[in-house]
């Protein structure tokens, strides 16, 4: 049996490839869920159920999905461009604190028009900074960015810790670790009154969309693309190598903060050490489950929020621990990538 | 000659798809023999040769060794037979040493221990029988790529190969390498060895072997002894017509567009170019001869964009310019064809348009955003108009044969009429017909008034169509000589660096 690259890949193929590969991760999962002695079937529509089930499910799902969105955006544009930033995590939280501090201390009592794309700003520049530094250790020594940005993942993360056991620490928590509580002009409009769905979804789509087309309709998306796919050739046919990297790690690392600050000004209101559930690494998996393509990212998000909020529900209903989820969300991203391969490559005697 | 035969390879054939790869082939070696399978680019060569050593299943036809039949589909049972192949991309891992690469997969892997000093022996005692010095320590990933297929043919012959297939054995070699590996090869086979290597250059072919059979679209069309063909005619079998390469005519140059003088390129504290001087005539070819790796890729990187100078200056039409960049370059009109052309040249997962406008975004795009419809229509007409077979403007270059992706490369040059045309190697790897094509380009070029900068280290191709040549070595240039005034025997003392008597400068 040998591998063989294909020629042509048909429209039909890249569509169906994500579908097969949820459909044979859910089949797989499906066996741990017989094994630990649940109905599968019935424990799927307990998933879906409590996902979307109601009104409070639904918007809960969709609030989860909001900031996996642009974690996943982050992780995609950084990957399209070979630039391996693994640090969405830490880039996250630095968005969150940097965005809740100002709201604090420097913004309060600005109205709210003026004051959330300032904060959105502050975050976004955040996350940046905190990707230009692994940057141009690469740029400049050829530091490996994998190991420097995960790594920051736990600088970042400690940082905050400290900050918020420290000077920004809520004098009225009652000694929880936690920041003040952004100004109230400061948080985001919800998109449906009582619930937790606010705007940041909107936004999130929004700029998948705008990422979308810069990759494809711009003189930079084709040069980001080029860089990423073969940087020699990239060099000849003159596109600025650094320069295109800076730029790839800035709208990354900026979506990563921007995706912390959404978190903070729309959901809590301040930031803990567990804001995240781990948004900046599941936007890893996000990324590649859409085959870092920026709409795709809006569907995979979707779906791993699915699945987290899902198997909440289904493990309360039939005793299943919830871990089903992380298995589920990690079998599609195998189970991706296999068929990510076969999109390239057919099988031949 | 003994007559003993070794492989018998009985009405072989292969399909995939659609391409009868391989039809009904039939073909013997003997003892001691040297076979060269000659073919173009997708004649079956490989695919045969894959067939024989067990990574194909054939359709239909078997292969035997010693008399005894393959069995189908088994590079194991290859090995054990005495097939060792050698092939074009050496399988070997560049951290190990050399002889832990011989030793890879000929001990037992449930073994706890490893007899390295009986393998040293081994190897060393077969280095010394055939001549192969290479050290056993040296780790692969420090050698020369010479060195690098001597320790593959090494590995084969560790596995006690008596028959050793060379898929395309010189593609990646130097001259003077070649030239050593072909009396390497003479020696095995006097030493009882049988070998096949596959090329596509006549002149190898013709040099080394005693026996040559010509595929031409997976069928075997002929079968001649060396002594009793030319060049000419194995040429005409490979391709199925008569093909000549162009030779340039007379003309008369104008004036001078690019000029060097005493230009050096330093990196690692090592200078690459040494005071070079050049000077470089509208609708004239100036070769540049060399081997490779004296300095011709600093040469052309610096031309085309992607290096600064660290003294010296360069004139453009006139005018001193400081380092060219990229953008200087394409805009003021110098065509670059560059040596590696999958590696430079292409970006292989993007599409034909893309590579044709990359160089050129500011001329096809508006306010940032890509002018796609004007690049897909300046792509269409460099397949149209230089004949790129194989795709269209949309479909990815990484499905180009090697010809049709440097015709396009050759085309986004030539289409706007370049005043100054770098070719690096234009034809380098490409078999016979794309070659005369390449050529045929560029003299085209030279008549409309293109000066052209022609570095090769091909003589035939130098000889062909420069109009003086100049010698690179060790980063320096020779004083330019009449392409009529020299002989082959003279510029291969030039490319030695023996070029003092020689001199006077045009």
């Amino acid at each position: 049996m040998r591998f063989e690259r294909r020629e042509h890949r048909s429209t039909l193929l890249v569509i169906a490839t994500p579908i097969l590969a949820v459909v044979a991760a859910l089949a797989i999962a499906g066996v741990l869920i017989a094994l630990a002695g649940a109905p599968v079937f019935q424990a799927y529509w307990k998933i879906l159920t409590s996902a979307f089930g109601s009104r409070l499910s639904a918007t809960e799902t969709l609030t989860r999905a909001s900031p996996l969105i642009l974690t996943g955006l982050a992780a995609a544009v950084a990957f399209r461009a070979r630039l391996w930033n693994i640090g969405g995590e830490g880039q996250f939280y630095l968005g969150a604190i940097a965005a809740s501090a100002a709201s604090v201390h420097l913004f309060a009592g600005l109205p709210s028009l003026l004051q959330i794309p300032l904060l959105f700003a502050v975050g976004a520049v955040a996350g940046m900074v905190l990707l230009l530094v692994p940057l141009s250790l690469r740029l400049r020594f050829s530091v490996d960015e994998v190991v420097t940005t995960l790594l920051l993942n736990f600088v970042a993360l400690l940082f905050v810790s400290m900050l918020i056991d420290g000077v920004l620490k809520d004098p009225a928590a009652f000694g929880w670790p936690q920041s003040e509580a952004v100004d109230a002009a400061a948080r985001l409009p919800k998109l449906l009154a009582r619930s937790r769905l606010h705007i940041g979804l909107g936004i999130a789509v929004v700029i998948a969309f705008l990422i979308y087309f810069v990759q494809t309709r711009t003189v930079f998306g084709v040069q980001s693309r080029a860089a990423g796919l073969n940087p020699s050739g990239a060099v000849f046919a003159g596109v600025p190598l650094g320069r295109t990297l800076v730029i790839v790690a800035m709208i990354s690392g900026g979506l990563a903060g921007l995706a912390g600050t959404i978190e903070v000004l729309g959901v809590k209101g301040y930031v803990t050490t567990d804001l995240s559930p781990g948004y900046g690494y599941s936007g890893i998996v996000v990324a590649m489950l859409a085959n870092l393509n920026p709409l795709g990212v809006v569907l995979a998000a979707l779906f791993t929020a699915t699945m987290f909020v899902g198997a909440d529900g289904m493990s309360r209903s039939m005793g299943i621990p919830t871990y089903i989820a992380d298995v589920t969300v990690a079998l599609s991203l195998l189970s991706m990538l296999v068929a990510v391969f076969f999109t390239q490559y057919r099988i031949r005697r | 000659m003994m007559t003993e035969t070794v492989l018998d390879i009985s009405n072989v054939s292969k399909r995939f798809g659609d391409n009868l790869a391989n039809d009904d082939i039939s073909l013997s070696l003997a003892k001691g023999e040297i076979v060269a399978l000659l073919g173009e680019n997708g004649a079956g060569k490989t695919t045969l040769m894959s067939i024989l050593f067990g990574h194909y299943v054939p359709d239909t036809g078997s292969v035997s060794v010693m008399g005894e039949a393959l069995p189908p589909g088994k590079p194991r049972a290859a090995i054990r037979a005495g097939i060792g192949m050698v092939h074009q991309h050496f399988s070997l891992a560049p951290n190990l040493t050399v002889l832990e690469n011989v030793m890879t997969g000929t001990e037992n892997l449930w073994s706890l221990g490893s007899n390295v000093s009986a393998g040293r022996k081994k190897l060393v005692e077969i280095s010394q029988r055939f001549g192969l010095k290479v050290d056993p320590d040296a780790r692969l990933g420090d050698l020369s790529v010479g060195e690098q297929q001597r320790v593959e043919i090494l590995k084969a012959l560790y596995n006690d190969a008596r028959i050793l297939v060379l898929d395309e054995p010189t593609a990646v070699l130097t001259k003077l390498e070649a030239e050593t590996l072909f009396s390497t090869l003479k020696d095995m086979a006097a030493q009882g060895l049988s070998l096949i290597f596959i090329s596509h250059k006549l002149d190898e072919v013709m040099a080394t072997a005693d026996r040559i059979v010509v595929l031409r679209g997976g069928k075997l069309v002929a079968e001649r002894r060396a002594g009793d063909t030319s060049k000419a005619e194995l040429a005409e079998l490979m391709v199925g017509r008569k093909v000549t390469r162009p030779l340039r005519e007379a003309s008369t140059p104008g004036e001078i567009v690019l000029e060097a003088a005493g230009v050096t390129v330093r990196s690692g504290g090592v200078d690459r170019l040494k005071a070079v001087d050049f000077r470089l005539r509208a609708g004239e070819v100036l070769g540049i001869i060399g081997v490779s790796g004296n300095g011709q890729a600093v040469l052309a990187q610096l031309l085309s964009g992607t290096i600064g100078r660290t003294a010296g200056d360069l004139v453009l039409f006139g005018k001193g310019v400081g380092d060219l960049t990229v953008a200087d370059a394409v805009a003021n009109g110098i065509g670059r064809i560059p040596e590696d052309r999958n590696r430079d040249g292409a970006i292989g997962e993007m599409a034909i348009w893309e590579n044709a406008v990359l160089e050129r975004l500011p001329e096809f795009s508006k306010a940032g955003l890509v002018d796609r419809k004007a690049g897909i229509g300046f792509a269409q007409k460099i397949i149209d108009g230089f004949d790129v077979r194989g795709g269209t403007p949309t479909s990815r270059i990484r499905l180009l044969s090697g010809g049709n992706m440097q015709k396009l490369i050759l085309g986004r040059n030539l289409i706007e009429h370049p005043k100054i045309l770098l070719a690096a190697q234009p034809a380098r790897g490409l078999d016979e017909g794309a070659v005369a094509a390449v050529h045929e380009r560029i003299l085209e070029a030279r008549r409309a008034g293109t000066a052209v900068l022609l570095i090769s280290e091909d003589l035939d191709e130098v000889m062909a169509l420069a109009d003086r040549i100049q010698a690179i070595v060790g980063g320096r240039l020779s004083p330019s000589v009449n392409a009529e005034d020299v002989d082959a025997q003279r510029l291969g003392l030039m490319m030695a660096g023996e070029w003092e008597d020689t001199t006077h400068a045009v």
